[in-house]
């Protein structure tokens, strides 16, 4: 993973930018699954994988295939980029350590969940009962998030398409 | 593309294993990994294969936009109706205990029809951006 970052970050062929993503999706999901959490692999490997590397090819198709180089040094954004990414593996020092089962977040309502959760849902898979159930107003958020966004891509388009229908 | 031979043939194969397989996903979310989400952008990637190998215009056959621009209304309201669902016999919104003749029966309708719900909203989403963006000229 690491090297698909740092040749992603080097390349200026945007075709080999998009397969390289690509890649890096596969590898993040071969990561959660090695962590048990086959529901989020199987998002990152259909979506980051599949359909965002689709996606990223057609809008390819439509520019040019080599990044502009950038007209200064980014000196600024690299300094905001390393300063929040500091703070932020600082902040990680706070953090109870890995799987440790004490910590905030195992103690809080996870129990609940695991113990009571097949009798009451009688589902099997509790990240699917957590989900659409105990969580289900989240659930109807996310849906209209989505919504919400495929409406913003059809608006946008469509009237880009208009106005060059009119030109 | 859509004249290699090669990917014609092993596309025809591929994409009703990857059909069954988002209903696989979807319906047995519930037992297995995965959920309407993953079902949704599965059978999406099914249709967007099609749309690759065959052309925009069969793709569109199969699943015109009209079709789809309904699909992405249509889940969410579906999940919106399922917690309405829940007032109407009695209980709070998105209540699944009041749906079934036992609470974990109701359970299993509610995750059900929301699963659907979500399922339904993430394929029309994914194929109308896809159809949208595969559509313009550079």
């Amino acid at each position: 993973m690491a090297i698909a970052v740092l040749v992603l970050a080097r390349t200026r062929n945007l075709f080999s930018v998009v397969v390289l993503a690509g890649i890096y999706s596969f590898l993040m999901g071969a990561v959660l699954v090695a962590l048990d959490a086959v529901d989020v692999a199987m998002t990152e490997a259909s979506v980051g994988a599949g359909v965002s590397t689709v996606l990223l090819l057609s809008a390819l198709a439509l520019c040019r295939s080599r990044e502009a180089r950038p007209g200064e040094r980014p000196w600024l954004p690299l300094a905001v980029a390393a300063t929040t990414g500091a703070m932020l593996v600082y902040g990680t020092l706070g953090l109870p350590p890995f799987s440790d089962p004490d910590a905030p977040i195992h103690t809080h309502v996870v129990p609940r969940y695991l113990q009571d959760g097949p009798q009451e849902a009688g589902v099997p898979n509790i990240v699917a009962a957590v989900l659409a159930s105990y969580r289900g107003y989240d659930t109807l958020g996310e849906t209209t998030v989505v919504f919400t966004a495929g409406v913003g891509v059809i608006v946008l388009l469509r009237r880009l398409r208009r106005a060059k229908d009119t030109a | 593309m859509s004249n290699d031979l090669i990917l014609r043939v092993v596309a025809k194969i591929l994409i009703p294993f990857i059909l069954l397989f988002a209903l696989y996903v979807q319906f047995h979310g519930e037992y297995g990994p995965g959920g309407g989400f993953q079902a949704g952008v599965i059978a999406a990637a099914a249709v967007v294969l099609y749309a690759l190998i065959y052309g925009l215009d069969s793709a569109r056959k199969v699943a015109p936009d009209w079709l789809v621009e309904t699909m992405v209304a249509a889940g969410v309201l579906l999940y919106a109706l399922v917690g309405v669902a829940g007032i109407v016999f009695g209980g709070n919104y998105l209540d699944y205990f009041v749906l079934g003749t036992t609470p974990v029966d109701g359970q299993h309708r509610g995750i059900f029809w929301v699963e659907v719900g979500v399922g339904i909203t993430v394929s029309g989403v994914m194929l109308k951006v896809f159809y949208m963006f595969a559509d313009r000229q550079p």
